[in-house]
């Protein structure tokens, strides 16, 4: 039994094409793929724009930022 | 592989990208140093992960869609022809993985991943030259999905049509640009532009008058340090544009050379030469007009080798330093007039050094080498200016600056382009630098604690 589609390195390397395992499921792996490309871009925009907001709730008034602008940076108020 | 000449030939190939890959890797470390050094220490992990997230971002949409889109757009598609079969190419062939075949595909199975990867690592470089200059006002979010349409879909369409050996640019236009004067800097610079123009400058950066103020780099050495790796890279990007082997004898005969990517010969050697003398006229005149500001210095010499990139396959080496020197000052009162006029903030003159420079060194190229071969392909049309300056046009506007306009756009109608003002004054490591104060802050207490309780007074 093998995953792959050959079971040693005996006979003709060249005929053996593809050494990885489960040579067939190409186009599964391609659409995993995509799906999980897509899925992060969607995952990081929610995660940056929650952060955003909250960062805006807790320090986006006059007076913190003002703070912050005077002490130059990292300093929080 | 069937013979220890052949088999020396394609490990041969497939070990020269693969080095070209490692050289050009410093290309992407020096433009986080810069990037880094030039925004200020509010913005700094920003600006660090902005770069760093379009490494693996355009790697998967390079493997799924790019690599295809390089080998199946040659003829427009629709322009001169309808779309090229690649089947070594699309992200479900067999041959994008480990494959030990032996012309399945052509031999493109043993070497597919290290040109792959070359290709890649210029995918890199477009979408990162974008990330300079958009640094501290820029949504991640957004940023990612342009640099996966720059690095993956934009400049590999201009690298089918204008840096592939059939591709209908060199076919019709006679377009010649050997080390991607055009093909990689125009485009990124003209790209870079088009995101600009609805990003918008940061707070600070202009006077109610209108007038532009500095807002220099944080890092001086982190910049210029970055700077030199990006040359120490540009190495591995030029001898990468290279097939390092081929038959170029026509007829009888047979003669190997290293060749342009059109196939056309060429030699290390000569490339050396003009990539280091470009260098240095660019360096040169950088220093001169810029009164030695290390900035514009090391960045001129940046500017000097992608001016002269276009043909620097076939010039003299001093004809490269010429090109490079009068270029530089070029570029650099257009970016203060343009920044100027019309109020752009390139935070770190990408436009200018890619994009200016590129399109300046493409319509050189084409009235330097008026009436070369554009290709070993005799029906082709030789280069000449007006084919190359139409070239330039299609690299800066047509696929550079128009795409990043509308993207940027509608990424900005969905206000997923520029984050909100509060937000750029406090900085970008906002949450970052609160969480470390707290965190500081809780440790002097637990020492102050600790004190207490096991010293007297």
């Amino acid at each position: 039994m093998s995953t792959g589609n050959f079971e040693d390195w005996t006979g003709n390397i060249s005929e053996i094409g593809a050494v990885y395992p489960f040579v067939g499921s190409e186009t599964f792996l391609v659409i995993a793929g995509v799906v999980f490309w897509l899925w992060w871009h969607f995952k990081q925009s929610k995660m940056e724009e929650e952060q955003l907001k909250e960062e805006l709730e807790k320090w986006g008034n006059k007076e913190a930022m003002l703070k912050i602008i005077d002490k130059e940076d990292p300093e929080f108020p | 592989m069937d013979n220890e000449l052949t088999a020396l030939g394609i490990l041969f190939t497939e070990y020269y990208y693969w080095s070209t890959v490692v050289f050009m890797f410093l290309i992407h470390v020096g433009f986080c140093m810069y990037e880094v050094g030039a925004s200020r220490h509010k913005n700094h992990m920003h600006t660090l992960m902005k770069n760093t997230m379009l490494i693996p971002l355009v790697t998967v949409t390079f493997f799924l869609f790019g690599w295809w889109i390089y080998f199946a757009f040659p003829n427009g598609p629709w322009i001169i022809g309808d779309l090229v079969e690649a089947p070594h190419a699309v992200a479900t062939s067999e041959a994008m993985g480990m494959h030990m075949g032996a012309g399945a595909f052509n031999g493109w199975e043993r070497i597919n991943g290290v040109f792959w990867a070359a290709f890649l690592l210029f995918s890199w470089t477009a979408a990162s030259i974008v990330s300079g200059s958009v640094i501290e006002r820029i949504k991640s979010s957004g940023f990612w999905i342009l640099a996966v349409l720059i690095g993956s879909v934009f400049w590999v369409i201009d690298a089918s049509w204008g840096w592939h050996a059939d591709g209908w640019m060199v076919q019709v236009l006679g377009y010649h640009d050997a080390y991607a004067s055009g093909v990689i800097h125009a485009i990124a610079g003209g790209f870079a532009l088009g995101v600009l123009i609805p990003l918008g400058a940061r707070i600070g950066k202009f006077s109610a008058d209108g007038t532009p103020r500095n807002i220099n780099p944080r890092n001086p050495w982190l910049v210029t340090i970055g700077l030199f790796m990006i040359y120490t890279g540009f190495w591995g990007f030029y001898v990468a544009c290279n097939i390092p082997m081929w038959d170029i004898q026509a007829g009888d005969g047979v003669f190997f050379s290293a060749t342009n990517i059109y196939l056309a010969p060429t030699t290390l050697s000569g490339i050396t030469f003009n990539f280091l003398m470009s260098l240095s006229g660019g360096l040169m005149a950088g220093y001169i007009v810029s009164r030695g500001d290390p900035f514009w210095t090391y960045s001129s010499g940046l500017a000097g080798i992608i001016a002269a990139s276009a043909g620097n396959d076939l010039y003299h080496p001093i004809q490269a330093m010429f090109i490079a020197a009068i270029t530089v000052p070029i570029i650099y009162k257009m970016h203060y007039w343009v920044e100027r006029k019309f109020k752009i903030d390139d935070a770190v003159g990408a436009v200018a050094v890619h994009g200016y420079a590129g399109f300046i060194g493409v319509v050189v190229a084409g009235f330097m080498l008026w009436g070369y071969p554009s290709s070993p392909n005799p029906d082709y049309a030789t280069i000449n200016p007006l084919g190359n300056f139409i070239g330039a046009l299609i690299m800066f506007g047509l696929l550079g600056f128009l795409p990043g306009f509308i993207f940027a756009s509608l990424l900005k109608k969905f206000d997923m382009l520029r984050v909100a003002p509060e937000v750029e004054i406090m900085g970008l490591d906002m949450s970052l630098h609160a969480a470390d104060i707290r965190d500081e802050q809780a440790i002097i207490d637990a020492e102050r604690e600790y004190l207490n309780s096991n010293y007297r007074s």
